[in-house]
């Protein structure tokens, strides 16, 4: 009787290591362009060779434009980062989806297009130098964020030396009510364990809410897992994943697909599995969620006030008092997109509330799709034209205003209602810029009122 | 490489806990193809709202372990964080918490990080704010951290204690060490040939 998590680890596992570490076959390794140059650098200068490029596929969003993405960029280091890339890809043989190149239309948030392409499959490890990798345990696989120095080991060896994490399942019960949305029972998960909470474990989301979850609604959940300190987080596969999968490029095709949903059926948790903690949540009690403070795990429901003794350094840099509502707090600036909420259905939850209404006249809104399939989907579902008939920008896919490595970032101490996963001090590029992370549903409604507002009010009455 | 048994030298006290990596090192820094530089930009945007902040003060210039408190290093996994640190000069890191990420990735830089209860956290930093110059010695190999008539048990897992005793902090060569052996676990793998039969 075992977890998901153990049998994937055992599947993998190489050896044991001298240092106690085991040392972890990866499946497959994604790669972007901020956290990889250092890592091709080193495997050049120690003259080692990539065994599996295959296994390993690249895309640039950190740093790409989202304004314009004609190469070559306006900005010189976006291009200088991206051609840097390039040429590591074509050296060591591996797949790059950058826009301007082959396949550049397959270009995205790393974190959207590896599902969105069926490289991510249930009972795989799967690392990447970004801490939001969590996101594709939402297909059943162990995903971890690693560093500079670990892409380096992963591109050498194909390997990592890692401990083996305990497994917490947080069971999910309840039905969630409208206007709730899969970004408010993750802000649930974090403000009740904390946001160390989960160091040392893999979340496991179980339940019968995570069971009746679309494959994007899992992904948001596992991709904040590391906002509540889990490095790993994962749902079990079954038929919803099975049926996301069938039919994408990368996806086993024919009787293969047969055979592959054979092994992962096995490869969930067992019935009796034992987990070193478990915890419930009931989900029909979850308010739309919005964070008040500089970590995620400072939060309260919409019509919540701050506890009165909150953490006096959030207050003060937020502007915030304890015991104050956080509804109704005027917004400059609304951001749609990220790993977290940039997915197409996002995009559809947002454009049903943004539809037939105007961003208030002082509020800058943008969406960003997570992908440039996301994008083209929505345009052919006709959303790009909603959101920029309310004043909305639509833009290129890319990471944008969620880590503000391009031009697009708050200025001084705006707030900006975000669908995005951090509301760190300086996380939206002004070192004074505050952030309010809330469900993309939410920040469109917080575009439209030009406030933080519940977004059941404005779906309750249809504009004419 | 070398096995790393002690780390003596001054301190740095940073009081706060969760000192996200955004905040160690913001991202515009990461706007580069190499770690270069890292060491001039640490808490850039703390330091320039707090004059006083304590990597800006001239008294704690010079040293070599950080102390700090609660979820050090947690949020994003940019190794630039603890690049940073370790090219500014620190060589271990002793706080009440780490993230797992952070502590990986200064592990494989080799600068250690070990974590103590929050008293005596409290008790070394206030040490350090009242006699900036005063040598704190931290021994890897027993987890005492000394400074001055204080003397301080800290923590770390047995087998990174380990690694950085026997020099095997930094995995890259045992990874490379067993092909066979890591072709024999992909060929195991359905996934690896594509699930066929």
């Amino acid at each position: 009787m075992h977890t998901l998590f153990h049998k994937v680890w055992n599947a993998h596992a190489v050896r044991t290591l001298a240092s106690g570490q085991t040392q972890l076959f990866v499946g497959l390794h994604l790669v972007h362009e901020v956290t990889s140059p250092q890592a091709f650098d080193m495997v050049r200068q120690h003259g080692w060779r990539v065994p599996y490029p295959e296994r390993t596929f690249a895309t640039v969003d950190h740093i790409v434009p989202t304004s314009s993405q004609k190469r070559p960029f306006i900005d010189l280091t976006a291009e200088q980062m991206t051609s840097a890339l390039e040429g590591n890809c074509r050296e060591f043989g591996i797949t790059l989806y950058a826009p301007g190149g082959d396949g550049g239309d397959n270009q995205g948030i790393v974190h959207v297009i590896g599902p969105e392409l069926g490289l991510t499959q249930p009972g795989m490890t799967i690392a990447c130098g970004d801490s939001h990798t969590s996101t594709h345990g939402a297909l059943g696989a162990i995903a971890f964020g690693i560093g500079t120095s670990q892409v380096r080991d992963v591109l050498a060896s194909q390997c990592l030396a890692l401990d083996p994490l305990k497994v917490r399942r947080i069971e999910v019960t309840g039905r969630l009510r409208p206007g709730v949305f899969a970004k408010d029972v993750i802000l649930t998960i974090i403000r009740r364990l904390g946001v160390n909470g989960g160091v040392g474990f893999a979340y496991e989301y179980a339940g019968p809410t995570i069971e009746g979850m679309t494959i994007d609604e899992r992904m948001t959940i596992c991709n904040m897992s590391i906002e509540g300190g889990a490095r790993a987080g994962y749902v079990n596969p079954d038929d919803t994943t099975f049926a996301f999968l069938e039919g994408r490029r990368f996806a086993p095709q024919g009787a293969a697909f047969g055979r592959a949903v054979e092994w992962w059926r096995q490869i969930a948790s067992d019935a009796g599995a034992t987990y070193d903690d478990v915890v419930t949540i009931d989900a029909s009690a979850i308010e739309p969620t919005v964070t008040w403070g500089i970590n995620p795990g400072q939060s309260v429901g919409i019509h919540e006030s701050i506890a009165a003794n909150a953490d006096p350094e959030a207050l003060a840099f937020m502007g915030f008092s304890g015991g104050a509502p956080v509804e109704g707090t005027r917004i400059d600036v609304a951001f749609i997109g990220s790993c977290t909420n940039g997915r197409l259905s996002d995009l559809e939850e947002a454009a049903k509330v943004v539809r037939g209404r105007r961003v208030a006249s002082h509020v800058q809104a943008l969406v960003v799709p997570g992908s440039q399939a996301v994008r083209r989907a929505a345009e052919a579902r006709g959303l790009d034209e909603i959101f920029t008939k309310a004043g909305f920008e639509w833009r290129g896919a890319g990471c944008s205003m969620c880590l503000a490595m391009n031009p697009d970032k708050l200025e001084g101490q705006q707030v900006c209602a975000s669908s995005s996963n951090r509301n760190f001090k300086g996380r939206q590029g002004s070192p004074t810029g505050r952030t309010l992370l809330m469900s993309p549903a939410m920040v469109a409604a917080a575009a439209v009122a030009g406030e933080v507002v519940d977004v059941r009010e404005m779906l309750e009455e249809v504009p004419a | 490489m070398a096995a790393i048994t002690a780390v003596a030298g001054r301190g740095l006290p940073l009081r706060g806990a969760d000192l996200d990596t955004d905040r160690i090192m913001p991202a515009r820094f990461l706007r580069a193809v190499t770690f270069e530089g890292l060491e001039h930009h640490l808490f850039e945007d703390d330091r320039a709202a707090d004059p006083a902040h304590p990597f800006s003060d001239p008294r704690y210039r010079g040293a070599t372990v950080l102390v700090v408190n609660r979820n050090f290093g947690c949020g994003s996994s940019r190794e630039h964080a603890p690049q940073g640190l370790a090219r500014y000069g620190i060589k271990a890191i002793v706080g009440e918490s780490f993230s797992e990420i952070f502590l990986g990735n200064s592990s494989v830089l080799g600068m250690p990080c070990l974590t103590a209860s929050p008293e005596s956290i409290d008790a070394l930093q206030s040490l350090l704010e009242r006699e900036p110059q005063i040598v704190i010695d931290v021994r890897v190999d027993t987890g005492v951290v000394t400074a001055g008539d204080l003397h301080v048990q800290a923590q770390m897992p047995p087998g990174m204690r380990d690694a950085f005793l026997t020099d095997q902090w930094n995995p890259t060569a045992m990874l490379l060490d067993r092909y066979e052996q890591v072709r024999a676990v992909a060929t195991s793998l359905p996934y690896i040939s594509g699930f066929q039969e």
